[in-house]
């Protein structure tokens, strides 16, 4: 059974329109929650995005946007702490 | 406790992350990645040394020796896991020609041996970053695993020199931090993105540099949660709060208090049941918050706990400790569940947040008062 965390919270952004087909956000994503529907890419099951920012980062046209960071409790706390 | 996220993957294998003070540079003091650290010398993992056009590099076989066994087991209990790094640089893996593929990773160890074991009968160039000792996964979050150290490290190799083919293939969960098309411009070479566990590189290979949507995909089995259960306990039992916890007991035990023996097993339980139980039957437990697996395991030790020491209580201090017991453990449990998001492989940051806002509040609550009730069973029993 797939394991998930949350539901609606990711703040994965994707705008079709931008989308040249290349498929690498569905190549990178760990989490397939990018698909090739074609020629274009689309977004199977947001909540399973974990917010890595693999697809952003790889999308040379712009059309993927994602606050990257990572999902630990500890570091949130010692982020805390710090500051 | 520390912990990170990510697992990683030299290509990758997983070899568990954690990250915590070691991993994320960012997260405690400070230190920035690469610069401090010393490395194992090629000469203690090597085979002996190829020839290249742009001189001698060494040369690794795809099967580990004792070393490397003895080396891969204290790190996974926790021993000296923020220096288990290799010389970065380039490494010849069999007898590898110019049109040999070419693999890049990190110059953690495990992730070194996590990539070298999977090419048995492969001649290949490894490509190691200089990553500061840190996971594939790991480092590619921080941005050490990038087209920056790509970029770098491929001019200082002379790799150039030594292929003639111009493809770089990268682990996939190096892809948070390396953009392909990036690199592409910057030095040339077409990155590929490889599977995401080195046992599928040959398969990756044999299909003509593609991947099946499978071999794509993160997972968090049984097995890989196992792994992550030493390195969880090794960090407790290293932080300051177990250490003032223990003394405090101790101190109880030497004064005599009535019901110390009892609250130790019942706190050394409740740790358990958050770092090692909830880890690893995660699937299997209700509720989607990390917190409320902890707790419901909490709840389930609270209750034995509490028959254990006489249900129902007897007399105010009785009823004080039951409601100690069943407050504060799961609290614990709750908490040191929580922590494990950093191990998991598939909670996102605004998961986690959105997790520490429902449950931190409700966890100080329970501990606080469960810590009250104690004091109170302690004063009435005497």
């Amino acid at each position: 059974m797939p394991l998930r965390h949350l539901k609606n919270v990711t703040t994965l952004k994707y705008d079709s329109r931008k989308c040249a087909g290349c498929g690498l956000c569905a190549a990178v994503c760990p989490h397939g929650v990018f698909e090739m529907n074609g020629r274009t890419a689309a977004v199977t099951d947001r909540d399973r995005c974990m917010e890595c920012g693999a697809c952003a980062r790889n999308c040379a046209f712009g059309a993927i946007s994602v606050r990257a960071g990572v999902g630990c409790a500890s570091a949130v706390l010692w982020s805390l702490r710090r500051s | 406790m520390p912990l990170a996220k990510f697992p990683s993957a030299a290509g990758l294998d997983k070899e568990s992350c954690s990250c915590g003070p070691d991993c994320c540079p960012g997260t405690k003091g400070g230190e920035t990645a690469g610069v401090f650290r010393r490395h194992i010398d090629p000469v203690r993992f090597a085979s002996g040394r190829r020839m290249t056009a742009v001189g001698e590099i060494p040369l690794v076989g795809a099967r580990l020796g004792f070393r490397d066994r003895w080396g891969a087991l204290r790190v996974r209990l926790g021993i000296g896991r923020g220096r288990y790094a290799v010389a970065p640089g380039l490494y010849a893996l069999g007898s590898p020609d110019p049109w040999s593929p070419v693999f890049v990773t990190a110059n953690y160890k495990l992730s070194f041996d996590a990539l070298r074991t999977k090419l048995p009968g492969i001649d290949a160039w490894i490509l190691v970053l200089d990553t500061g000792g840190i996971n594939v996964w790991c480092a590619a979050g921080k941005g050490t695993f990038g087209a920056d150290e790509v970029a770098g490290r491929l001019e200082a190799s002379g790799l150039k020199k030594i292929v003639f083919h111009r493809t770089l293939i990268l682990p996939q969960l190096g892809a948070p931090g390396a953009s392909a098309p990036e690199i592409a411009r910057r030095t040339g070479f077409r990155a590929v993105f490889g599977p995401v566990r080195a046992a599928d590189l040959k398969a990756f290979l044999d299909a003509g540099m593609t991947a099946a949507p499978e071999m794509r995909r993160v997972r968090f089995s049984l097995r890989d949660r196992l792994i992550l259960v030493p390195m969880e306990l090794a960090g407790i039992v290293r932080s300051r709060s177990f250490l003032a916890g223990l003394g405090l007991w101790l101190a109880a035990m030497i004064a005599g208090i009535r019901g110390a023996p009892l609250a130790g097993a019942a706190g050394a339980g409740a740790i358990l049941a958050g770092a090692a139980a909830t880890p690893v039957l995660l699937p299997w437990i209700p509720g989607r918050m990390f917190a409320t697996k902890g707790a419901i395991l909490g709840v389930l030790w609270a209750s034995a706990v509490c028959l254990i020491g006489g249900f129902p209580p007897a007399g105010p201090a009785g009823l004080a400790a039951t409601a100690a017991a069943l407050l504060f453990l799961p609290a614990l449990s709750a908490f040191l569940a929580m922590n494990f998001t950093g191990s998991s492989t598939f909670t996102s940051l605004s998961g986690v947040v959105a997790e520490m806002r429902a449950a931190v509040p409700v966890m100080l609550t329970a501990a606080g008062l469960g810590l009250a009730a104690a004091v109170l069973a302690a004063v009435a029993g005497g």
